[in-house]
């Protein structure tokens, strides 16, 4: 009995692990084919820049795996990026002095609001969380534009020290990734060894079986929005500092971007499973995606198919990975 | 009296239920300013309507603001109305509206071309002089186009500065909007053509990338055409979106003086750069000159002063008299040359848009 449990878990370990192999390789090739036919792709110089622009695009995907984790999905997350960017970037149009860690504070602090409100709405009512966050996302985007007044917040209308924040760097690492790096060990810790973190999991495999046991499912719900709110709104900061500029329209269909990434590292859209190891391939594919396709050369109608395609290969390889993960599970059974 | 208190309790219901629905999405939605001005004669004032591309753009607005001026310096109502997304669809939907309400003419800045087309037709049949400005759409769609600056000029201006920056000699490339964007386009061919002329035999275009007017996809081209081209001296961007982006890019790898940026921005985005140097000059047309051009052009239509045929003159209040010359199977009206703006004007330009 303890072998035949053993060889089950044995055996799914596995098929998860070969999973995450797959997506390497498939990075791997990618990333063959492309310095054949541009060799500056694998420079030092163009791999930085690729991991600095793709840094934001991972911090996002780490709050969003935990909300499609619990089954649920953040559409508003590109306008709370939006809002907090405006925000704290006419804050330090208004007050040149402010220190830029009051601004990433500021920012964070927003996104949280914004994502604290679509908790509760979502805990509370049982609105379903697509139809909320997309209600949310057109809200956040309208005050947006009301507090901008429609204006954009320009570089020169910046101080040097906020647009510092993005090109500075700790320990000889950009700014940007190492935040990333720091947010990706702080959320494994979080969802691997805390109580809290494994019942985000219970909420999402069995809502009803986490509820008997005792779980408070809204409180989690709550949280997942909160934390995924708080990620966008230290994203708007970075995404703000990085790019000089702050428009009403910045990051528009981010949110799409960032839930491909989720996809693509294994996030099963249907809730319950998601690695953090997973959705790090997967924002690093997209971020080569985007990299590497103006480099090849090829035409701008190509670059979207080419980019859709791929995000489709790998939905269809999830998919096919689980049902072979279930028959194998009810082979063993049978035995 | 019950009835009339029903009445009136059934219209307060239905008002606040009006406002209920737009509240959420008050900027987002469309920005609509009824703008009234004191004119003595009784008869209903003229309605002019202009729909930009989408809301937020500050130099829409001050295109809007152009219009609105000429509008109420002419003693006719403007209506300004602009989608939140920049799509054909929204523009239709708004164009079927001021059909609706009876203006007595639209103009507009096309999202697309060829899709607007069966809306616009239907507004000229309901007898509405219908116009484009900035962004043409179609030549069976419109009686007259008004034309920021001349494409021709802005074309050949902007191959002309950067071959001065860079030299003389060497690789260049363009940072465009997308790859279907009409103005952006037009430009282009006219860089082609004034790059075919034998003193730019020295002078070689390696490639035209296009960064759709987003941010992060601009930065990616941008490096991209750095590193695909390690030669590259020049890299015009006749887009506000690509050029800051492009400067910004520049900026942080310590390339000002190496490759050279120019193209067409807002002043106030590309400040930073043009006073750093990364950018030594650019251009950009006046907006509130092409809004105002685009409302004295619209009464003028409605008066029945101009048709839109080549040859048509009208008196353009402060900026003079204005031609209606032929542009493909259409006619358009010319604002004139590109304005140019380097680090002598930047600092008074910077706060106007």
């Amino acid at each position: 009995m303890a072998e035949k449990v053993l060889n089950k878990s044995f055996n799914s370990i596995n098929i998860a692990k070969f999973r995450e192999l797959g997506l390497l390789g498939f990075i791997l090739l990618l990333s063959i084919m492309v310095q054949l036919r541009n060799s500056s792709f694998m420079t030092l110089e163009n791999i930085d820049d690729m991991i600095t622009n793709t840094a934001i695009l991972s911090i996002l995907s780490v709050g969003m795996m935990l909300v499609i984790v619990t089954r649920g999905i953040d559409l508003s997350i590109g306008a709370t990026l939006a809002l907090s960017g405006m925000i704290s970037a006419l804050t330090v149009k208004a007050n040149p002095d402010l220190h830029p860690l009051f601004a990433i504070l500021l920012g964070t602090l927003i996104g949280m609001a914004c994502g604290a409100l679509i908790g509760l709405v979502i805990a509370k009512t049982g609105v379903p969380p697509i139809i909320a966050t997309l209600g949310m996302m057109n809200v956040f985007r309208g005050l947006t534009f009301m507090i901008s007044g429609g204006k954009w917040v320009s570089a020169h209308q910046m101080s040097v020290s906020f647009k510092g924040i993005a090109t500075s760097s700790i320990f000889g690492i950009n700014t940007l990734i190492f935040i990333a790096i720091v947010i990706y060990v702080v959320f494994y810790y979080f969802i691997n060894h805390t109580r809290t973190g494994r019942q985000i999991y219970a909420v999402g495999s069995n809502p009803e079986s986490a509820k008997i046991s005792g779980i408070n499912n809204e409180k989690i719900l709550c949280l997942v929005y909160t934390i995924m709110g708080a990620l966008a709104g230290l994203a708007g900061v970075l995404w703000v500092s990085k790019f000089a500029s702050a428009q009403g329209d910045t990051a528009m269909g981010f949110e799409l971007n960032v839930i491909a990434a989720c996809v693509l590292g294994g996030v099963n859209i249907a809730g319950g499973s998601g690695k953090i190891s997973g959705i790090v391939l997967g924002a690093l594919l997209l971020g080569i995606l985007n990299n590497a396709l103006p480099l090849i050369n090829v035409s701008p109608f190509w670059q979207m198919a080419i980019q859709g395609g791929i995000i489709l290969i790998a939905v269809i390889t999830n998919a096919l990975v689980k049902r072979s993960v279930d028959r194998n599970n009810l082979i063993w059974r049978k035995i | 009296m019950k009835k009339v208190l029903a009445l009136i309790l059934a219209v307060i219901m239905m008002v606040s239920l009006l406002a209920g629905c737009a509240a959420p999405q008050p900027a987002s939605t469309n920005t609509e300013t009824q703008t009234t001005t004191t004119e003595q004669k009784p008869e209903a004032k003229k309605k002019f309507a202009f729909i930009f591309k989408n809301t937020g753009n500050p130099y829409g607005e001050k295109q809007m603001d152009g219009f609105k001026t000429a509008i109420e310096e002419l003693g006719g109502e403007a209506i300004l109305k602009a989608p939140d997304q920049p799509t054909a669809e929204a523009q239709i939907q708004m164009i079927e509206e001021l059909i609706a309400q009876k203006v007595d003419c639209i103009a507009l800045t096309g999202n697309d071309p060829d899709a607007l087309q069966p809306a616009l037709k239907k507004a000229m049949d309901a007898g509405i002089k219908v116009l484009s400005a900035d962004s043409a759409v179609n030549a069976q769609s419109r009686m007259v186009h008004v034309n920021q600056a001349d494409p021709e000029r802005i074309g050949r201006v902007e191959v002309q500065a950067v071959v001065e920056m860079i030299g003389g000699s060497g690789e260049i490339a363009v940072l465009s909007a997308t790859s279907q964007a009409t103005n952006q386009n037009t430009w282009i061919e006219w860089m082609k053509k004034e790059l075919e002329d034998p003193k730019y035999k020295d002078v070689k275009l390696v490639k035209v990338a296009y960064g759709d007017d987003l941010r992060d996809k601009s930065v990616s081209e941008t490096e991209a055409l750095l590193k695909s081209y390690p030669n590259l001296k020049g890299i015009i961007a006749p887009t506000t979106v690509g050029i800051a982006a492009a400067g910004k890019v520049l900026t942080d790898k310590g390339l000002k003086g190496k490759v050279q940026l120019t193209g067409l921005g807002l002043p106030s985005e590309m400040a930073e750069y043009i006073e750093s140097g990364v950018c030594p000059w650019m251009y950009l047309w006046n907006p509130i000159d092409v809004g105002y051009l685009t409302g004295y052009a619209a009464f003028a239509l409605v008066e029945g002063k101009i048709t839109g045929k080549v040859g048509d003159k009208f008196n353009a209040g402060k900026l003079g008299d204005k031609e209606v010359i032929a542009d493909g199977d259409g006619t358009q009206i010319m604002l004139g040359d590109p304005f140019k703006f380097d680090a002598k004007n930047i600092g008074e330009w910077k706060s106007v848009y």
